[in-house]
């Protein structure tokens, strides 16, 4: 059995993918591209949350998620009309859920202010237009059936079949407890009918047989059955049938109906009398059906359509929850196939078989199939970036609100799938750039008027898939930057000299050093003294780049690029002191062989290169890993421009380069610790592993452990 | 992983007992996943004078350690019976490189002396205990010293 820690997880983990479908139809309803459905689906959302919320006591939750449902079964009842302002209380609503969700997953801070503002927001749609009450709830019933209208009878009386199945028993609900909390709400009558048990001898205690058959009578009699049977729905059969007449049939009547386990449910086919009970013939495996609420409910129509999904507008692929763990230990696995694969290539490759030989064909088809099952494999680790987006666009909104502008965010290309760990860590980095993009690159209302653009900003928010990366667009239809201003503030805080003329592209690069804030105020939003070079780093973290373009007066666009994966990575295989390593590519510059004029010493080890007008360090990697080896370096060597995260440049001092090629990235296990200089390992084809190079730290001059000698270097090797 | 959580104490200790440098060693065998021929390893820059450098197992890129550098006996000796235990210590794997695997040995675990305090430059800390098979003392190694990577392993 599942602990109750699991299940709430379990529960968190759905309200994701909730929220997600519930802002997909705010999306649609806003761009006026809703469905039939789509209303429902919100509701649906909205509904599904309440329900798991409540059985977690998360009071907070359930009783904004109530009045949120309130609001959407007005507009599911076309009381009311899905305007502008509706939908942006909508969208308010449905930001404030997924905070509350949030602060209930990490028990945090509720805000609670912003939940009563939208709550008295809220109210004004459920007052205004109707009458206040529970009769609101009733009014669809009096819509579709005059007759009720017409006489509602004091007591509404029901019938009710209520016939567990297994699963609700193993979910651990007691139906003897749910009949006494109907019981408690009305007055009621029950019988059970054990005619499908079996003998004894064949009793199967996980086969539930008994069927309980009531009357219940009490105010709103179909409500509060709703109510009672919400958390078993799906898990039994619960009929539920108006009674008109006044004298309630004798339960025993209901006794006909003795094997039946699914009368197909159908929302709109109401009996006005008692129904007619025949035992079903068929049995069936299907799902459990819905509970059929009652019928005349539009409610019904939203219970059931979790799992009959009918009129889904984007029917959702069945997925599969999986323990990353287990995928990652699949990735591995398959990594490891592929090395196999190209150690077994070279073992026949030296055999010099005759060259029509059918072994070379089998293995370019064990080639084939090996790629095409790491392909596959890695695309389980990838995700859409949807989530992360929509994430995005509840940011754009409240950065709209908090700035007093009006935004609207623009998704593209949401379906575009990136390894979850980039999403993960890409949140933090575009949340920023959001910010910015809304508070210093969008203009006031007022400007955008004055400048002919529409009052409402526009941030768009593009991914595409572009040779092997992933392209990532924040761009915004503000004024641009400033470039006047950033030279001017750069200057003032002395980051560049005063007298600097710097081409445009290189001004707005500026952006991207540590310490700037074009803002003069600074507002609640961004500028915190933190800015453009935390969202940098924040990509290169990734293995990623981020560049600007700018046009004044249309707008600015950051562009980021990252590896579809963190697993993999392109690197520059370098040979040093007979070893082999990876130099990362997203650090290198350029590879060179210096001409010796360009070679200056410093005292009597340190060397300079001279490139293009600037003297760069020259590192001996080979010294700096403390490697020894009796081959005499060669003075004419070749050289890699690496440039640091902190934006210092050195050139490595390498014994050749060999190849560019995509690494797979391995952590040196063992619980080994740091090793200096070297930020991870890789396995190459022949199963030997390259050390991948940490250029930041090489290019950084101060190091303990230069004076370190080692050792095993020259240990004789014995053949395998 | 220490031996007393995969033994309870006072039942029998199965181990694998191999030389280094002419000593013999032992290691319980719940620690013990493969041996491994010797491969060619990568060094490690900065490396401790025990760390051998790092091998591929089967996609993983783990640490070998010489046995015979951390009990200060100078270096193993290359030899057609050298060989790599790999080790699960605390969920990761580490290899030893030994000169030769000997045997399997059960024994009681009151059979097992403390080791008694050696002083300053002793090993005692690197060693659990120890087992008398026949005339020989058999040194029961404590994992959790090897994987460390400190500045002098050995003196």
């Amino acid at each position: 059995m599942p602990n109750a820690d699991d299940i709430r997880g379990m529960f968190f983990e759905e309200c994701d993918d909730l929220m997600e479908a519930l802002f997909e139809g705010l999306n649609l309803l806003e761009n006026d591209e809703a469905e039939d459905d789509t209303v429902n689906a919100i509701f649906r959302s909205v509904h599904s949350i309440k329900g798991g919320a409540g059985a977690f006591k998360l009071d907070d939750l359930v009783s904004f998620a109530h009045k949120f449902e309130t609001v959407l079964d007005e507009l599911r009842a076309e009381r009311i009309n899905a305007d502008a302002p509706l939908i942006a209380v909508m969208f308010g609503a449905a930001d404030h859920l997924a905070h509350l969700i949030e602060a209930c997953r990490d028990d945090g801070e509720i805000d609670l202010d912003r939940g009563t503002a939208l709550l008295s927001d809220l109210d004004g749609y459920i007052s205004a237009d109707n009458s206040p009450g529970d009769d609101f709830v009733f009014e669809p019933m009096a819509l579709d059936f005059g007759e009720l209208e017409a006489a509602p009878p004091p007591d509404d009386v029901v019938g009710i079949q209520f016939q567990p199945f297994a699963k609700l028993y193993q979910n651990g609900h007691d139906p003897l407890l749910l009949i006494a909390a109907l019981k408690a709400r009305g007055t009621l009558e029950v019988a059970v009918d054990h005619a499908a048990l079996p003998s004894l001898s064949d009793y199967n205690p996980d086969d539930p047989k008994l069927v309980f058959s009531m009357t219940f009578s009490a105010q709103d009699a179909e409500l509060v059955v709703e109510e009672v049977f919400e958390f078993v729905e799906g898990i039994c059969r619960l009929e539920v049938t108006p009674i008109i007449s006044d004298d309630p049939p004798p339960p025993g009547d209901f006794n006909d109906f003795e094997t039946t386990i699914d009368a197909p449910a159908d929302d709109h086919d109401v009996p006005t009398d008692l129904p007619d009970f025949e035992p079903e013939a068929e049995q069936t495996i299907a799902p459990a059906p819905q509970p059929d609420a009652p019928p005349a409910k539009p409610a019904a129509e939203a219970k059931s359509g979790k799992s009959s999904g009918k009129g889904e507008s984007t029917a959702a692929q069945p997925t599969l929850r999986v323990e990353l763990d287990k995928v990652d230990r699949l990735i591995n696995t398959v990594g490891e196939l592929i090395i196999n694969q190209a150690m077994i290539a070279q073992r026949i490759d030296q055999l010099e078989l005759p060259g029509d030989s059918d072994l070379e064909a089998d293995m370019t088809d064990y080639k084939m199939l090996a790629r095409d099952l790491q392909e596959g494999v890695m695309s389980i680790r990838a995700q859409p970036v949807k989530t992360l987006f929509q994430r995005m666009a509840r940011i754009t909104r409240e950065a709209g609100s908090a700035t007093g502008k009006s935004v609207r965010m623009n998704m593209i290309g949401e379906s575009t799938e990136v390894d979850k760990t980039v999403i993960e860590r890409l949140a933090d980095p575009l949340t920023h750039m959001i910010r910015n993009a809304v508070d210093h690159g969008l203009e006031s209302k007022e400007k955008r008027i004055e400048s002919g653009k529409p009052e409402t900003g526009e941030i768009s928010l593009s991914a595409s898939h572009s040779s092997g990366n992933v392209k990532i667009d924040v761009a915004d239809d503000g004024a641009g930057l400033n470039r006047e201003r950033i030279l001017d503030i750069a200057i003032t805080k002395g980051l560049i000299p005063k007298d600097s003329d710097l081409p445009d592209a290189e001004i707005d690069k500026l952006l991207f050093l540590q310490g700037f804030s074009t803002n003069d105020e600074v507002s609640e939003l961004s500028g915190r003294g933190v800015g453009m070079d935390v969202v940098k780093r924040g990509v290169e973290a990734l293995g990623g780049r981020i560049s600007i373009a700018s046009t004044p007066g249309k707008g600015t666009k950051f562009s980021i690029v990252l590896p579809l994966t963190l697993a993999v990575m392109d690197g520059i295989v370098i040979s040093v002191a007979r070893e082999t390593m990876i130099v990362p590519i997203t650090a290198v510059i350029e590879t060179l062989r210096p001409e010796a004029v360009d070679v200056h010493h410093i005292g009597k080890d340190q060397k300079m290169l001279m490139i293009r007008g600037e003297y760069v360090p020259i590192v001996s990697v080979r010294a700096r890993l403390g490697m020894t080896d009796p081959i005499q370096e060669a003075d004419e060597k070749v050289l890699v421009l690496v440039e640091g995260s902190d934006h210092k440049r050195c050139a490595l001092c390498v014994d050749g380069i060999q190849d560019q090629r995509q690494v797979v990235i391995k952590a040196v296990g063992g619980n080994y610790g740091h090793i200096p200089g070297v930020s991870a390992a890789t396995i190459m084809g022949n199963g030997q592993i390259a050390l991948i190079l940490d250029t930041d730290h090489l290019s950084t001059t101060d190091d303990a452990h230069l004076a370190m000698p080692v050792s095993p270097a020259e240990r004789g090797l014995i053949a395998p | 992983m220490t031996d007393e959580t995969t033994a309870p104490v006072g039942g029998v200790l199965e181990c694998v007992s191999f030389s280094v440098n002419g000593q013999t060693y032992c290691l319980n065998i719940m620690s013990i996943r493969e041996i491994r021929r010797w491969a060619n390893v990568t060094t490690l820059p900065h490396a401790d004078s025990h760390v051998l450098g790092v091998i591929n197992l089967r996609g993983n890129v783990i640490p070998v350690y010489d046995l015979a550098v951390h009990f200060g006996l100078g270096k193993t000796a290359d030899g057609q019976r050298n060989v790599v235990i790999i080790a699960d210590i605390e969920g990761e794997s580490i290899g030893l490189l030994v000169e030769s695997v000997s045997e399997i040995l059960t024994v009681a675990r009151t059979d097992v002396q403390e080791t008694p305090p050696l002083g300053k430059d002793g090993h005692d800390s690197l060693i659990e205990g120890l087992i008398t098979v026949g005339d020989e003392m058999v040194q029961l190694i404590d994992l959790r010293t090897i994987s460390m990577n400190r500045e002098s392993a050995a003196a």
